[in-house]
C-alpha cells in the first residue's frame, strides 16, 4: 500500500533505479515481504522507473500538471500528463489549482480534473488537493467532492512540498467524502494520504480510520496508498521487532 | 605460434618451480613440541587441480585438551620465567627463518590455498615475517605502550584462523600473543593447514620452548572444542560473522577475553575528481586481490554518477587483461577459488544478483577445466536493496552503485551491519578526511586499497568484529592491563 | 506546606512520565513518601535510544573543547545545587558527612573527565611507521549509543563515575538508574541546565531485572557498560548482546575509579592510510 516516492530536483537516473530496487524488494534477504504498490517520480524519470520495475507488478506513478504548484496553463499541464503516460506511467498524480479554488472558480477545477482524466487514458488519476493550502475542512470536503465528480480515481492530500501535509483529521474528511460519494453513485474512489507519515505507529492509525469509515473493501493497494519515503524502513523494523523481540537499527535496513 | 612473437600479445607461461619445497605425505598434530598422532586424518586438496597434496590430522576433544595442557604447562613453566628481551629474541629468530625460507612457504601457500604466487611471494609471506619482526621488539617494551598500566600476559590463548591468508593470519595471531608473554594453541583452517604445519617445523628449528605454540588441525568442531575449553584465557578468531557471534556467546559470562575479526562489505567510493586511472587500479586490487577472499575487500563500489560510464568502461578494459589461472604462474592475477563449497556460495549469490535485476558483466575467455574457478565479475545498476550489495560474497565479484553527493555516499556506505574497511578516491585532501572520518569502519584507505602493515592496527566496527590486530592497539588484546 | 516535586524520566532533553503509567514508591527512613518515581518500560527505553541516536552525530562532531566545557559546566551547576543533593541523599538514608563526600566526589569526577576531553585522543592515538609511502595513523572514534546499567546503590558519584567517561568521548548515553533513589532524576535537572544537548544523556529509572535485557537486546545500542557483580546477570546480558556484537564492558556494582581507559572502552580505533608523494 506504499507509493515509494522521490520528488527532488536532484533526482538522477541512479537514484531512481536504486529506489525502484527498494520498491521491488524492500527486504532483500526475505522475498516474502512483498513489493510496494508503486514508485512515484517526476515525468522525466518515468522511463527510467518503468524500465527498472518492468515485470515486477510495481506500478509507476508520475506527478504531473506543473507539480507541485500547478501554476501553468492547462494546455501545458495536459501535455505533461500525456508525456508521462507516453513514457510508461500507469498512474498520474495531478495537482489542482489551489489559487483558482480559493478564488471560487470551482467550475475550472472540475474542468481541469476532467480534462486530465481524459488525458490519462488508461492510467489511473490521483488528484492532489494540497489540503495544507486549502486550510479549512469545508474546502477540503468541497474539493474532494469536485474531484470525485470530475472523474478522480484517487484523491490525495498533499504534494509533500508545503509545510502542512497529511493529517488524520483532514484524511477523515476526505474519507467521509469518499463514503458519501460511494453511497450516492456506487463508484469506489481511492484515498492517498501523503507527506509526514514516517512511522508504522502513525500508519496504522490511518489504516484503522479507513477500516472504520470505508470498510475493509478499501484496505488494499488498489484503493488505498500511502505516499511516503521513510515509512518503508520503519514498517520493516517493526516487523523484525515483532519477529525477534529486539528493537532494530537502521544499519540493517537498506536505504535506497 | 612463434614463442618469440611479441606481436601476439599473450605471455608465455612462467610457472614458479615447486622443486625446492619439502612436504610430507602426512602430518600429525604439533603439541608440546612433539608431533602427536590423532585418531583420524583428512586430505588437503590443491584447489587449482583438485589433487590431494597431503593428509593432515583431525584433532578431537582429547587432542585439543592435550594441546591446551601443553600450552598451560609451558606458560606456567619456562615461558613465564624468561625475560621479555629473551622472548623477543625468539620472535626475531622466527622472523629471520621465515625470510630465509620465504620461497618455500610461498609456493606451498599457493598450492594449498589457490592464491597467485605473486601475492603469496610478495605479500603473504613477507608480511608474516614482518609481523614477527615487529612484535619481537615489543616483548621487552610493553610498559611503554599503556600509560599508567603494568601489563601482564593473559595465559593460554586459543586462536582460530581462516583459509584466505593462512600463514599471514597465523603470524597475526602468534606474534603478538608471544610478544606479550602468552602461550598459544592455534587451529588453522580445514582447507589450508599446510603453511601452519610448516611453521610448526620452523618453530622447532627456532628451538622455541616446547608447548609455547601448539598447532592442531581439524574442522569447525576442533575450533569449537578449543574455544569452549575451560582452561584458555582468551580466544582470538578470524572468520565469519556468524561464527564470531557464536564464539561471543560461548564466552558470555566467563572471564575469557576475546578478539573477533569478522566479515565485511566495504564501500570503495570514487569521486569525479579522483585520479581515475589510479582509482581503477585500486578498485581492481580492492576486489580481485586474493580472488576476493578478503574480509576487507572493496566489494561495494560507489561511483559518482557523473563518471560512472567512464569508470565502468575502464574497469571492463582492465579486467579483460587480468589473467585467471595457475596460481603458481608468476603472471597470474586471479588464482583458484579456495574450495568447491566457496565456489558454490559465490555462484548462488551471483545468480541472485542476476535475478534481482543487476546487470552482470564478465570478460571473454575460458576457465581451466579442473579445479575451482570463477571469472572476475562486475555488476552494474546495483542498489542497496540487492543481496549482492548486502551480503559478503567473498569472491571476485564487484557490485557497482552510483551516488550524487558526498552525503549520499556516506549514508549508503554506512548503511550496513558491517564496518571493517572502506576506500575513498579523490584528489581533494579536505574531502578525503571528511569521508574517512565519516565512514564507520576500522580501516580506511585514501587513494589506495588493501594495504597492510604490522605497525598498522586492523579491525572492525559493528558486526565486523571486536578488537584490533597489529600496531600498538593490537597489543592490548593479549595483555591484562 | 512544602511543594513536593514530581520525578519523571529524562528523555531527549524532556521530562516525560513513563508511557506505562507505573510508579515506584520511594520512601524515606521514616516511611514518609518521598516520591512516586516513574517506572520506565521498554517503550520508554526505545524512545530513549531514538533520542540518543538522533543526538549522536552532533555530539560526536562537537569539538573536544566544547565537550570539555559542557562537562565542566555540569560540575558548576551541580556545585551550585549542592545543598539540594545533600538533603536528597540524606533523605535516602545517608549520613550528612557521607552525603557531602558523595557530592564532592561526583563534582571531582566531572572536573576530572572534563579535562580529558581534548587529551585522550592524543594519548591513545598512534602514527604508524608503515613500510610503504603512506601516512598512517590510528585514532579513537566514539562507539555511538551506549547503554549504561549504573551501579545499583543510588549514590550520585556512582552515577557520574559511569556516565562521564562515556559522554566525554562523544557517545550518547541511555542510563538505567536504580529505582530506589531520586538522585539520578534530580541530576538530570542539572544536565538539562548545563548546555548538554538534548538526547546526549537519557536517564530512566526502573527495574533492572525487567529492562537490563532490553538494553542488551536493542540492535541500535552500540555498547553496554554493565555494572554488575552477578555472573548470571552478566552472562544473560552478554548472550543477548552478541546479536549485534555490542561492545560490553563489565564492572563491579559500585563506583568506578577515575580512569582514562574507561573512555577508551567506548571508542573504536580507526586507522587511516593516506599516500605520500608528488
Amino acid at each position: 500500500m506504499l507509493d515509494v516516492t522521490t520528488l527532488e530536483g536532484a533526482d538522477s537516473v541512479g537514484k531512481v533505479q536504486q529506489m525502484c530496487a527498494k520498491a521491488m524488494r524492500p527486504l532483500p534477504e526475505d522475498p516474502s515481504v512483498g513489493p510496494a504498490g508503486a514508485v512515484c517520480v517526476y515525468p522525466r524519470m518515468v522511463k527510467v522507473a518503468a524500465k527498472a520495475v518492468k515485470g515486477s507488478g510495481v506500478n509507476v506513478a508520475s506527478v504531473a500538471t506543473a507539480f507541485p504548484s500547478g501554476q501553468m496553463r492547462l494546455k501545458e499541464r495536459l501535455a505533461e500528463v500525456r508525456y508521462a503516460v507516453g513514457q510508461g506511467a500507469n498512474e498520474i498524480d495531478m495537482v489542482i489549482s489551489r489559487g483558482q479554488f480559493l478564488q471560487g472558480e470551482y467550475r475550472a477545477i472540475y474542468d481541469e480534473i476532467a480534462s486530465c482524466k481524459d488525458a490519462c487514458g488508461e492510467a489511473h488519476l490521483k488528484v492532489i488537493l494540497e489540503t495544507g493550502e486549502l486550510t479549512t475542512y469545508d474546502n477540503v470536503r468541497y474539493a474532494s467532492d469536485i474531484a470525485m465528480a470530475a472523474g478522480a480515481d484517487f484523491i490525495k492530500t498533499s504534494t509533500g512540498k508545503v509545510p502542512i501535509a497529511a493529517t488524520l483529521p483532514v484524511t477523515l474528511v476526505m474519507l467521509q467524502a469518499i463514503e458519501d460519494f460511494y453511497g450516492e453513485t456506487g463508484r469506489m474512489v481511492g484515498m492517498k494520504p501523503a507527506g509526514g507519515i514516517s512511522n508504522a505507529k502513525l500508519a496504522i492509525q490511518y489504516l484503522i480510520m479507513v477500516k472504520e469509515v470505508l470498510g475493509e473493501k478499501w484496505l488494499n493497494n488498489k484503493w488505498f496508498r500511502f505516499g511516503a519515503s521513510s515509512l518503508t524502513n520503519d514498517l520493516l523494523m517493526q516487523i523484525r521487532k515483532q519477529e525477534t523481540g529486539r528493537y532494530q537499527s537502521g544499519d540493517y535496513f537498506t536505504k535506497d | 605460434m612463434n614463442p618469440h612473437d611479441f606481436t601476439s600479445g599473450d605471455y608465455a607461461p612462467a610457472p614458479e618451480s615447486s622443486d625446492h619445497i619439502s612436504l610430507k605425505k602426512s602430518y600429525d598434530l604439533f603439541i608440546g613440541g612433539k608431533w602427536v598422532k590423532a585418531a583420524s586424518k583428512f586430505d588437503t586438496i590443491n584447489p587449482a587441480t583438485g589433487k590431494v597434496i597431503a593428509e593432515v590430522s583431525s584433532a578431537g576433544k582429547k587432542e585439543v585438551n592435550q594441546a591446551v595442557k601443553a600450552a598451560r604447562k609451558a606458560y606456567d613453566g619456562e615461558w613465564s620465567s624468561i625475560s621479555g628481551a629473551e622472548r623477543g629474541k625468539y620472535l626475531f629468530r622466527i622472523a629471520r627463518l621465515l625470510q630465509e625460507r620465504a620461497r618455500e612457504f610461498a609456493v606451498i601457500e599457493s598450492m594449498d590455498g589457490g592464491k597467485p604466487i605473486r601475492e603469496s611471494r610478495d605479500i603473504d609471506v613477507p608480511l608474516a615475517a614482518a609481523h614477527f619482526f615487529y612484535h619481537a621488539g615489543w616483548a621487552d617494551k610493553l610498559e611503554y605502550a599503556f600509560p599508567g598500566k603494568k601489563p601482564k600476559p593473559l595465559g593460554v590463548v586459543g586462536q582460530v584462523i581462516p583459509w584466505n591468508f593462512p600463514l599471514l593470519m597465523a603470524a597475526w595471531k602468534i606474534a603478538p600473543a608471544l610478544a606479550c608473554g602468552n602461550t598459544v594453541v592455534l587451529k588453522p583452517a580445514e582447507t589450508t593447514p599446510l603453511t601452519a604445519l610448516k611453521l610448526a617445523e620452523l618453530l622447532e628449528d627456532a628451538e622455541l620452548p616446547a608447548g609455547v605454540v601448539n598447532i592442531i588441525t581439524g574442522d569447525g568442531e576442533t575450533g569449537q572444542a578449543l574455544v569452549e575449553h575451560s582452561d584458555i584465557d582468551k580466544v582470538a578468531f578470524t572468520g565469519s560473522t556468524a561464527v564470531g557471534k557464536s564464539i561471543r556467546r560461548t564466552v558470555a559470562g566467563t572471564d575469557k577475553r576475546y578478539t573477533l575479526e569478522l566479515g565485511g562489505k566495504a564501500a570503495n567510493i570514487i569521486f569525479e575528481d579522483a585520479p581515475i586511472n589510479e582509482a581503477v587500479e585500486g578498485i581492481i586490487n580492492g576486489i580481485f586481490f586474493n580472488q576476493g577472499h578478503v574480509c576487507c575487500a572493496g566489494s561495494r563500489l560507489f561511483v559518482q554518477e557523473s563518471i560512472a560510464d567512464k569508470v565502468i568502461r575502464k574497469l571492463k578494459k582492465r579486467i579483460g587483461t587480468l589473467k585467471v589461472g595457475d596460481p603458481l604462474d608468476k603472471n597470474t592475477d586471479i588464482g583458484a577459488i579456495n574450495s568447491a563449497e566457496q565456489l558454490a556460495r559465490i555462484k548462488a549469490l551471483v545468480n541472485a544478483g542476476e535475478k534481482e535485476g543487476a546487470c552482470i558483466w564478465q570478460p571473454e575467455g575460458r576457465l581451466p577445466r579442473k579445479g575451482n574457478w570463477f571469472k572476475p565479475t562486475l555488476f552494474t545498476d546495483c542498489a542497496q536493496s540487492h543481496r549482492i550489495v548486502q551480503e559478503e560474497i567473498f569472491g571476485p565479484v564487484l557490485a557497482i552503485q552510483t551516488f550524487r553527493t558526498p552525503q549520499e555516499a556516506i549514508e549508503k556506505a554506512n548503511n550496513t551491519p558491517y564496518g571493517l574497511s572502506g576506500g575513498v578516491w579523490t584528489d581533494k585532501g579536505s574531502k578525503i578526511f571528511k569521508m574517512t572520518t565519516s565512514l564507520n569502519a576500522g580501516v580506511v584507505w585514501a587513494n589506495t586499497y588493501n594495504k597492510f602493515d604490522p605497525t598498522s592496527p586492523f579491525g572492525g566496527y559493528k558486526e565486523s568484529g571486536i578488537g584490533r590486530e597489529g600496531g600498538l592497539h593490537g597489543l592490548s588484546a593479549y595483555l591484562n592491563l | 506546606m512544602t511543594i513536593k516535586k514530581t520525578y519523571k524520566l529524562f528523555i531527549g532533553g524532556k521530562f516525560p512520565r513513563t508511557e506505562s503509567g507505573r510508579v515506584i514508591e520511594v520512601r524515606g527512613k521514616d516511611g514518609a513518601l518521598l516520591a512516586n518515581m516513574s517506572q520506565a518500560s521498554r517503550k520508554d527505553f526505545r524512545e530513549a535510544v531514538v533520542a540518543a541516536r538522533k543526538a549522536s552525530a552532533g555530539w560526536a562532531k562537537a569539538t573536544a573543547y566544547l565537550r570539555g566545557q559542557i562537562i565542566y559546566r555540569i560540575a558548576e551547576i551541580l556545585d551550585g545545587r549542592g545543598e539540594q543533593f545533600v538533603s536528597e541523599l540524606v533523605s535516602h538514608g545517608l549520613r550528612e558527612n557521607k552525603a557531602r563526600k558523595d557530592l564532592a566526589q561526583a563534582i571531582d569526577l566531572l572536573v576530572y573527565y572534563a579535562g580529558w576531553s581534548d587529551k585522550y585522543q592524543a594519548v591513545f592515538s598512534s602514527v604508524n611507521p608503515v613500510a610503504s609511502s603512506h601516512f598512517n595513523f590510528s585514532a579513537p572514534q566514539p562507539n555511538g549509543v551506549v547503554g549504561i546499567i549504573a551501579p545499583g546503590r543510588g549514590s550520585l558519584s556512582e552515577l557520574v563515575s559511569t556516565l562521564a567517561p562515556v559522554i566525554v568521548g562523544g557517545n550518547c548515553a541511555v542510563v538505567l538508574s536504580p529505582q530506589d533513589a531520586t538522585t539520578a532524576i534530580s541530576f538530570s535537572e542539572v544536565l538539562a541546565t548545563s548546555d548538554v544537548p538534548a538526547g546526549v544523556v537519557n536517564i530512566l529509572t526502573g527495574e533492572r531485572d525487567e529492562l537490563g535485557l532490553e538494553f542488551a537486546k536493542h540492535m541500535d545500542v552500540n555498547a553496554l557498560m554493565l555494572c554488575s557483580s552477578d555472573s548470571d546477570e552478566t552472562r544473560a546480558l552478554e548472550l543477548e548482546a552478541a546479536e549485534n556484537l555490542k561492545r560490553v564492558s563489565v564492572h563491579p556494582n559500585k563506583s568506578l575509579k577515575e580512569d582514562p581507559y574507561l573512555i577508551t572502552d567506548f571508542q573504536e580505533v580507526k586507522t587511516t592510510w593516506h599516500p605520500v608523494g608528488v
